[in-house]
């Protein structure tokens, strides 16, 4: 009997500490890792670090950790202010240019389920290609100027192209050379320390999320880009995930970039890849 | 883009407001800042008391007003954005041309004006119901006040709203 | 081209029975400045905010709202009403800038 419960309690201690390798948040980090694998392990990161967090919930990022500011999203929900700048970006999005073509006519399926593929890694401007550089390319084939990275007319139209992945799981695909060096320069941004206060994203949104910074819970890495653009009451606006990266830095002391820069795309496709399999819903809201 | 009805109007009504601002105000216009036209009939006196009795006094007429749990005021214990807090308001009346509730107020007990809303009802809403966004500048109460067409004062409990700051925000 | 103003919308059920509730959403995009705050350049941003919503049935007066500058940025408002007759809501927003806007929203009562 003894003998049976002290087997039973010693492969119980070795099932928590080591049935699937214990992960450290720091050694995703590593540069060598395949993106494949570096998906792996950041799932395994965050199944450790939240075991009884269903993985779809993760689409609500902080709120997945609190019931009452969880209640208030809901309210918010009802009606979210985002919705007037997707009805925005849909009267955008439907005007014809001035050749008679319209946006619909640059994308796959008319634009439906497109967003859930970006970023994606072009081999032929080898960069990679976000859904604003991608509206702004369609503008250019078009004979249209390009709009400003960060004005109200693309955060709409963003908006509503990715909207119309709503529903769809994340599924960027990483393959090939190009697209992997990418993917590990966006990785090495997210693991860098930076600012005066010498935070990495890492060190916040792999290590501390589910947690309190003062009063705010910090969001997981793991389904961030998919509720973007979103509605944030702090902005009194929908904006993009760029710009909220510009407010991370300055958050920590250190000098944003301009939007859609080599770096900002490079880790939109690091954190968009590892938000694979998290549903689209856009756009968010957010405190 | 075309909006239809929902195009800004501006022509008629402002170069009229604007010229009337301007011949009997000339002495308090301030350069550089916008020209703020009331609306007509927006009680300016009751939004611009800096105090919650000075406030009420203005709108409501009294300040002593009795609780009624009859009006219920539902807010959040911690609020997520102090920005905008979701508030819902919602008073037991029968609503009917004898028995309804006619004006609600909303205060922020602490905001530099604390009288944030007023409602003007008629029973054909067919209930006192409201649900808002407000700003709330810090942890504060915030309460509401009602009337009914009998001239009854009815209030909710104040309810408590923390507001503090976020260590993400910007 | 897109203004961050404006753009009013309603939601509410398109039909309901003879006595139900109905709950109204609405929506408009407004700064809602409170007239206490300075830009970057440190010069006050003057106020500029809704200051009235008129609500109306079929022409007659259903509700009317004041607001101060402490409603939010983008100003939520819901409320209810009783379906009694087939007409037309309409709501009607005015700000402290002569900004006026409307939107109107069907109902169907059987």
């Amino acid at each position: 009997m003894k003998n049976w419960f002290f087997t039973l309690s010693l492969g119980a201690l070795m099932g928590v500490a080591g049935s699937a390798q214990a992960v450290n948040w720091w050694d995703i980090g590593n540069l060598k890792t395949s993106p494949a694998q570096t998906l792996k392990e950041s799932r395994e990161l965050f199944k450790q670090q939240h075991p009884d967090l269903p993985f779809d919930k993760y689409a609500l990022g902080a709120y997945a950790f609190s019931p009452e500011l969880y209640s208030q999203y809901q309210e918010a929900m009802q009606f979210n202010p985002g919705d007037l700048t997707l009805s925005t970006g849909k009267e955008l999005w439907e005007k014809p240019f001035k050749n008679g073509k319209t946006y619909a006519s640059c994308y796959p399926n008319g634009g439906k389920g497109v967003a859930a593929h970006y970023p994606m890694y072009d081999n032929k401007t080898h960069q990679v290609e976000t859904i604003a550089t991608s509206i702004n390319a369609c503008r250019v084939a078009n004979g249209e100027e390009p709009l400003k990275y960060g004005s109200a007319d693309m955060i709409a139209l963003q908006t509503y192209l990715t909207s119309l992945s709503n529903g769809m799981p994340v599924a960027v695909k990483v393959e090939g050379p190009g697209a992997t060096k990418a993917f590990q320069e966006g990785k090495a941004y997210y693991f860098m320390k930076r600012g005066q206060l010498g935070f990495s994203c890492a060190s916040c949104h792999m290590a501390y999320d589910g947690k309190y910074l003062r009063d705010q819970i910090i969001s997981p890495l793991q389904g961030e880009t998919a509720h973007f653009p979103t509605y944030r009451a702090a902005w009194s606006a929908v904006n993009t995930l760029q710009k909220r990266i510009q407010g991370c830095n300055k958050n920590v002391g250190a000098q944003p970039q301009p939007l859609e820069s080599t770096d900002y795309r490079n880790v939109e496709y690091f954190m968009a890849y590892l938000s694979n399999g998290i549903k689209i819903n856009v756009p968010g809201y957010r405190p | 883009m075309k909006k239809t009805i929902q195009r800004r109007q501006f022509i008629g009504t402002s170069l009229v407001a604007g010229a009337a601002v301007t011949l009997a105000g000339g002495a308090l216009l301030r350069s550089g800042a916008a020209l703020a036209d009331n609306v007509a009939g927006w009680p300016a006196k009751a939004f611009d008391a800096k105090a919650l009795d000075q406030a009420m006094a203005a709108s409501v007429g009294k300040n002593n007003v009795p609780v009624s749990p009859k009006v219920k005021l539902t807010a959040p214990t911690i609020a997520e954005n102090g920005g905008a807090v979701p508030v819902t308001i919602e008073i037991d009346s029968p609503m009917t041309a004898d028995d309804y509730v006619s004006t609600v107020w909303l205060f922020v007990d602490h905001n530099p004006t604390p009288l944030a809303s007023q409602f003007d009802l008629t029973p054909g809403l067919g209930a006192a119901y409201f649900q808002q966004r407000i700003k709330m500048a810090k942890t504060d109460n915030v309460r509401v006040i009602a009337k009914t067409s009998k001239g009854e004062f009815m209030a909710s409990a104040p309810r408590e709203v923390k507001v503090t700051i976020g260590g993400c925000g910007g | 081209m897109a203004d961050n103003i404006g753009n009013p919308m309603i939601r509410m059920a398109n039909s309901a029975k003879k006595g139900e509730m109905v709950e109204v959403r609405s929506l408009i995009m407004n700064p809602m400045t409170t007239g206490l705050t300075k830009d970057k350049e440190g010069k006050p941003i003057p106020a500029h905010f809704i200051q009235t919503v008129s609500v109306t049935f079929d022409g007659a007066k259903l509700l009317d709202i004041d607001w101060s500058t402490a409603v939010s940025a983008n100003p939520y408002l819901a409320f209810k009403m009783r379906a009694e007759k087939s007409g037309t809501l309409k709501m009607v927003w005015k700000d402290n800038q002569n900004g006026v806007w409307s939107a109107e929203s069907k109902l169907t009562v059987s």
